[in-house]
């Protein structure tokens, strides 16, 4: 399964491993692992909540992920993402692209994590001192993903 | 014609329920015609799903846009931006 929605923790080596064995064509691997930080906009963060929307977030995913095996030569992808409770320095996501060359596992990786951000069914509540609000969602983000659109037609 | 709507995260809490089985007309064919008539029920209603608050809809969980059909049996579902990872 490329796609995994838990509540548990991730162990990224033994991940890897799994994702490595048995394929000796393998020359690169590249990951992302997102943490949840103790402040977000200048506030403390105690703890956040995260919420998805099951049956959706898997076929978002897979999307992802297959759309990424589409565009670039790499060989396995994996997605690991957490729901539930989560507390300051504990791991959120982590995005695993094995590939024979760094080049387009790294892009493909980044790739996944820039659409993840903006398309998967996933949603943040943080508790502050001053009480608990849902995340908003940054422009920068929507950036990162539109840089991955293939250039638009000026015929139009 | 019956269908089922969510309403997920912040959406859910502003309207006060995670969810309902409509039976709506089938003159409500898309996603837009939905959207006006959960607004017309006003207060929560209309402040939550206006229009310009950037809300996401999904149709048998594939992403929608306003003129995305509606059919009988479709589970239709709310929800603001998505701020995973």
């Amino acid at each position: 399964m490329p796609v995994r929605i838990q509540t548990k923790d991730f162990d990224a080596g033994a991940e890897i491993a799994a994702l490595r064995r048995d394929n000796p064509k393998i020359g690169a691997v590249a990951s992302f692992i997102g943490v949840c930080r103790d402040a977000n906009d200048g506030t403390a963060v105690t703890k956040m909540t995260l919420e998805h929307y099951p049956g959706m977030t898997e076929k978002a995913l897979e999307k992802i992920v297959a759309e990424a095996k589409a565009r670039w030569d790499v060989m396995e992808a994996l997605v690991v993402h957490r729901v539930g409770e989560l507390k300051p320095s504990e791991q959120i996501v982590l995005v695993v692209v094995t590939g024979a060359h760094r080049g387009e596992a790294f892009a493909a990786c980044e790739f996944i994590m820039d659409y993840l951000k903006t398309r998967a069914p996933f949603w943040k509540k943080e508790e502050t001192p001053q009480g608990a609000r849902w995340v908003e969602a940054r422009a920068s983000d929507d950036e990162a993903a539109q840089r991955w659109e293939p250039p638009k037609s000026s015929a139009a | 014609m019956k269908v089922k709507v969510l309403y997920l995260a912040s959406l859910r809490e502003q309207l006060g329920k995670p969810g309902e089985d409509l039976e709506i007309s089938p003159a409500t064919s898309t996603v837009a015609g939905l959207r006006t008539l959960l607004m017309a029920r006003g207060g929560a209603w209309q402040a939550a799903l206006a229009l310009g608050k950037g809300l996401r809809v999904a149709v048998n969980q594939e992403m929608a846009q306003p003129t995305t059909a509606v059919n009988p049996g479709d589970e239709i579902a709310f929800f603001p931006p998505v701020t995973g990872g």
